[in-house]
């Protein structure tokens, strides 16, 4: 596919954000991403014209029930059935903090079986409630994810987070089960770390929300569903950084970019 | 018929609940002798259905459905026939 004909649909709806910049990420690679409310798809129902499904950040529907818990199980009532084609198309789905709830709360993520009917994971409230800072995150991943696969293995990248529900947690029976298949799937994506790349094995604020394993991001079997609860549009351009002015070499991109652009090639790629 | 359902819905025992928490820790501060606090949610539903068996059918489905996640939820349902 030639990546100007690369069209990514980011669903808007009553307190989503952050879709301006994640769809000027997309625009700054040369791809085209329309702003779309869920109302409108569900009247157009045209999803498979998309090459990638976005969820974005924000608190929609207000947090209520649990984050991004509205938001999943309306959209499997709505859009079930065009979810699901577009899943098994392969099409790559991403969700940034919230859309990471919502991607949880609808089974597509960790989707150990395929998506599931009930959710196998769970964004907890964070052990010292809402949180908005930088953080660093170490990439996990082998070469499954297609929102990552230009990241090096091992680096360190830098990103934003801002929530109040994003303690990742498994069924506290199951956690080492759980986490033995996050391994053998390659579906670990990100984990919090400090800047030298040490894990935060649990403490704050490296690890700001008291993450199961330090958990900050994973992607479904297939790789092509991915979730992560730091922001990487707030993190696309170098000048985003809040201490930036002081870097002693300066660049054009920060790490968000290495999401985009993973897709985008991925995509150019796939044909 | 019209019942009024009381689905409160918990934190499962062993999941850190920092709401919990913060709200003993305060109520030591003021004096009392707490323990544990841990925090739930009440859902009270207006629900119309034949019989109580089927109101409490809908009520479990929708614990299962949208109110609870069993990662971390235990839910626990009452049932009152409108009179």
């Amino acid at each position: 596919m030639k990546r100007a004909d690369i069209k990514i649909c980011l669903l808007r709806v009553g307190g989503t954000n952050c879709d301006a910049e994640t769809k000027r990420s997309f625009e700054a690679l040369g791809a085209k991403a329309d702003i779309v409310h869920v109302n409108e798809l569900v009247k157009q129902r045209n999803l498979i014209e998309y090459s990638a499904l976005v969820f974005p950040g924000g608190f929609s529907y207000g947090d209520y029930v649990r984050a991004g818990a509205i938001w999943a199980k309306w959209i499997l009532a709505k859009l079930g059935k065009d979810l699901e084609a577009f899943v098994d198309d392969g099409r790559p789905i991403l969700g940034i903090c919230n859309g990471f709830q919502v991607l949880v709360e609808a089974g597509l993520l960790p989707a150990f079986e395929g998506v599931s009917q009930q959710p196998e994971a769970a964004l907890a409230n964070n052990v010292r409630g809402y949180s908005c800072r930088w953080v660093y995150l170490k990439h996990e991943n082998m070469d499954k994810c297609v929102f990552t696969w230009k990241v090096p293995k091992g680096m360190v990248l830098r990103m934003p987070i801002a929530h109040g529900e994003g303690r990742f947690i498994f069924p506290k029976e199951k956690e080492k089960e759980f986490l033995k298949k996050l391994y053998d799937n390659d579906q670990l994506v990100f984990r919090y770390c400090n800047g030298d790349g040490e894990y935060a094995e649990g403490g704050f604020p490296e690890n700001p929300n008291g993450s199961f394993h330090d958990i900050a991001g994973i992607c479904n079997p297939e790789g092509t569903v991915f979730g992560l609860m730091p922001h990487p549009e707030r993190a696309f351009y170098w000048w985003q950084q809040p201490d930036w002015t002081s870097k002693k070499r300066m660049q054009e991109y920060g790490d968000g970019k290495l999401v985009f652009e993973s897709l985008i090639d991925y995509l150019e790629r796939k044909g | 018929m019209k019942y009024r359902l009381k689905i409160h819905v918990s934190l499962k025992l062993g999941h850190s609940d920092p709401e919990g928490e913060t709200t003993a820790r305060l109520l030591r501060e003021l004096g009392y002798k707490v323990e544990n606090v841990s925090v739930g949610k009440v859902y009270r539903v207006l629900l119309e259905a034949d019989t109580t068996k089927e109101a409490e059918r809908k009520a479990e489905e929708m614990c299962k459905r949208l109110l609870a996640n069993p990662t971390k939820d235990d839910y626990a349902i009452v049932v009152e026939e409108t009179k």
